[in-house]
């Protein structure tokens, strides 16, 4: 009986400069509402993120109805977020969220390859955003990390195919994940001022 | 030897003393023609034959019933419309919602513990909370994945002067509530007799339209980055989490004349913050006894160290 529910995917827990990093989508089979995932260059797949941060801006770029893009900045980098009529409860809380606002959202992780660049753009497409406290966004960033380190101390590509896959299609340098990581920590210390290094951009 | 014949024993035992002529090849064949001809389980059909036997006999089906039960640990139901019997201690009694039900509650022994349902018209004693029993001839329920045990006008309860001990079979779970699932909020449950089905649109699945009674609860999910843990809070679990009453949500809904602005607002309360959450597991729920928000500062340090060390 339980075999027939599909199980519910995880969120994973991934900072805004690696997501970005995260180019290439998959499918684990050729059926075409086969759940859509994106490879994680420390060796992941991800079919649902969960992100924090600071909203710092959002737009209305829709046209006839409303579609919402919201910037989220990380200790590391800034996420993208657009919402509209199909995610009617993400849309409705960008419209009435003021930035800079600290926020976690949960959805599904979307690329866009536009014509006029070279650049594949990795977004998230919202199911859910809340506004959320200083404490809840920390508590984000060090459980991130935790689980970026699990995968950078993992990343064996004999062992794994995600992995394999990871080291096939990004070539990652995980060692910048690390740096990533340590500096995203360092940015909750506030007995260090140099902190923060990304929320300028 | 194989079941069957394990089985054909047992009843020959039983029932030789009291049946003149009776004959192994008889129970064989009896039993044998309803497990491997017509697909019967095994303990049904050894109930079948059994009771068969005990009214030939003239014995009071009941009593043999309670006799040939075997004593089951309640964590571990997995069939429905078994007949068993278990030992048990009664762990808590909730508030039965229809004047048919009696009690309410759970039991539990070494394995776990199980809902349970006693009726008005079965009329037995009451349980008490914190005692021990023996409960002969109870039926199992399924409902939904979730086993639960219904006593009946022929269970037997004996108190026990030993105590059973209830395995502590709660978890604790930790994570970000990242959905709060469509039946959550204010919500109207079916009054009929065990019927504690959600109204759907003002309709019961099993009993058509309906009154129904307002209820409150959550069905949330927690998620670790690593695993899903489905959550039910009851309704002091929710009033607790919320901070929104029972009545205060009607109030809510019956000024915006649309009962979903409850569970929108429980959404803005909620989601996406952290919480441990510890309480009994219900088939894929664990259901929510202990909730407390994770809002004290995070171990930077520690985190920071095994990165620097890596």
């Amino acid at each position: 009986m339980s075999g027939a529910i599909p199980t519910r995917e995880v969120a994973r827990r991934v900072f805004a400069a690696e997501f970005n990093d995260a180019t290439h989508t998959f499918r684990e089979s050729d059926n075409e509402r086969a759940p859509i995932y994106l490879l994680l260059p420390t060796g992941a797949r991800a079919n649902r993120v969960m992100i924090a941060g600071t909203l710092t801006e959002k737009d209305n770029i829709g046209d006839d109805s409303e579609y919402w893009r919201g910037r989220v900045v990380d200790p590391t980098g800034t996420f993208f977020a657009y919402a509209g009529q199909y995610q009617p409860e993400a849309a409705a809380a960008l419209r009435e969220i003021e930035p800079p606002a600290y926020v976690t959202i949960v959805g599904k992780p979307r690329t866009y390859d536009p014509e006029d660049s070279e650049d594949i753009l990795v977004s998230v497409q919202p199911e859910s955003v809340s506004v959320v406290t200083a404490a809840t966004r920390d508590r984000w960033v060090v459980e991130t990390a935790e689980q970026t380190l699990d995968r950078i101390e993992g990343f064996a590509p004999e062992a794994s195919s995600y992995a394999a896959m990871a080291q096939e299609r990004h070539e990652p340098v995980l060692e910048t994940y690390r740096n990533q990581v340590i500096s995203a920590l360092e940015s909750l210390d506030t007995a260090e001022p140099a902190a923060s290094p990304a929320v300028e951009s | 030897m194989s079941d069957l014949d394990t089985t054909t024993d047992q009843i020959y035992e039983r029932f030789a003393p009291e049946i003149e002529g009776l004959a192994r090849e008889d129970i064989h064949e009896r039993l044998d023609t309803l497990v491997n001809e017509y697909r019967v389980p095994l303990d049904e059909a050894t109930r079948s034959v059994t009771s068969a036997y005990a009214e030939e006999a003239g014995i009071d089906q009941d009593s043999v019933g309670g006799e040939e039960n075997e004593l089951r640990p309640v964590g571990d139901i997995e069939e429905d419309e078994a007949w068993i019997d278990v030992e048990v201690t009664v762990t808590d009694l909730w508030e039965p919602r229809s004047e048919s039900i009696a009690q309410v509650g759970l039991v539990g022994d070494a394995s776990g513990t199980s809902k349970f349902v006693s009726f008005s018209t079965s009329d037995l004693p009451e349980l008490e909370e914190g005692a021990s029993y023996r409960l002969s001839n109870v039926v199992t329920d399924e409902y939904q994945g979730d086993y639960s045990i219904k006593l009946n006008r022929t269970t037997i309860i004996t108190e026990l002067e030993e105590s059973v001990e209830v395995g502590d079979d709660s978890t604790t779970v930790e994570g970000a509530l990242i959905d709060i699932q469509s039946g959550s909020g204010l919500i109207k449950r079916c009054p009929e007799e065990d019927c504690t089905r959600v109204l759907q649109n003002g309709r019961c699945s099993e009993h058509g339209e309906g009154e129904g009674e307002f209820d409150l609860r959550i069905k949330g999910v927690l998620d670790d980055g690593k695993e899903v843990q489905e959550l039910i809070f009851d309704q002091e679990a929710t009033e607790r989490l919320t901070e929104i009453t029972l009545e205060q949500a009607k109030e809510m809904a019956m000024d915006a004349l649309d009962t979903s602005v409850v569970s929108e607002e429980i959404r803005a309360e909620v989601l996406g913050s952290y919480y441990r959450v510890t309480g009994p597991t219900f088939g894929r729920y664990v259901l929510a006894n202990e909730t407390e928000e994770l809002a004290e500062p995070v171990d930077v340090e520690s985190t920071l160290i095994r990165a620097r060390s890596l």
